[in-house]
């Protein structure tokens, strides 16, 4: 039964992740490609996690933890110098 | 004692086709809905409600099955919950902040075009772009955003950055 669950939350969260390709390929500005990264970020923090229950190791949840920040980080980064021109000012 | 591991792979089978089922819609709202504001709305979903299903799956998986205590899973969860209004809360701000600059390619949302900032303040960023700086307005008064607009909507619009 988890094994059909997880299979399920694999393929969902790949077919997301094609979706996200997508909206960042096609834009069509610059804040459209960066909620697309950050959407990308969080599906691949899902598919970290999913990992994890699957192999039954408690070790990729840091992954996934920095992964989170990273991808916060980035993305704050991103609209940051949109906004100012600079991130650190 | 088998009770108990059928009933946690029940609980933990449910919240991850809940969570994935959520993260596929919220991508799917994001292909689909028109405006980028419109877009916002569909990944913030995805991120609370889709991740933080998937990371109770964890924690119900590892405790009551594999008797094992994490609180990875919930740390994640925390943090995403405190960060995700907030990347959100940024990316609105450099939409409204292109559109009330009248950049090219930004496209409005349904609630329209917003007015172009009074003098050299901006509500997205409290204070106007430096000179030289990407969004600037290429001096200090208002009058030359008034000249850039009409400058752009004369000639053909140009391609978004």
């Amino acid at each position: 039964m988890l094994e059909g669950a997880l299979a399920f939350g694999f393929a969902a969260l790949g077919l997301a992740l094609a979706l996200n390709l997508w909206r960042l390929l096609k834009g069509p500005c610059v804040a459209n490609r960066i909620l697309a990264l950050d959407t990308m970020v969080i599906n691949a923090i899902g598919l970290i996690v999913l990992a994890g229950i699957a192999g039954g190791s408690g070790t990729s949840f840091e992954a996934a933890l920095l992964l989170a920040t990273v991808g916060f980080v980035g993305t704050v980064a991103y609209a940051k110098f949109m906004l100012r021109g600079d991130i650190i000012e | 004692m088998s009770g108990a591991v059928s009933f946690a792979e029940i609980l933990a089978s449910a919240l991850i086709v809940v969570g994935g089922g959520f993260a596929l819609v919220g991508s799917w709202g994001l292909v689909r809905l028109p405006s980028l504001m419109e877009r916002l709305h569909g990944p913030t979903k995805a991120t609370t409600l889709g991740l933080g299903a998937m990371l109770v799956a964890s924690v119900v998986w590892f405790q009551l099955a594999l008797d094992t205590w994490t609180t990875h899973e919930l740390l994640i969860s925390v943090f995403l919950f405190v960060t995700a209004p907030i990347s959100a809360n940024m990316i609105a701000k450099v939409q409204l902040h292109r559109l009330r600059q009248r950049e090219p390619g930004a496209e409005p949302g349904p609630a329209g075009m917003p007015a172009p900032p009074p003098g050299r303040t901006d509500w997205a960023t409290h204070e106007a772009p430096h000179l030289g700086t990407p969004g600037d307005f290429e001096g200090d008064e208002p009058t030359e955003l008034v000249g850039k607009e009409k400058e752009v909507a004369g000639t053909e619009p140009l391609p978004c950055r």
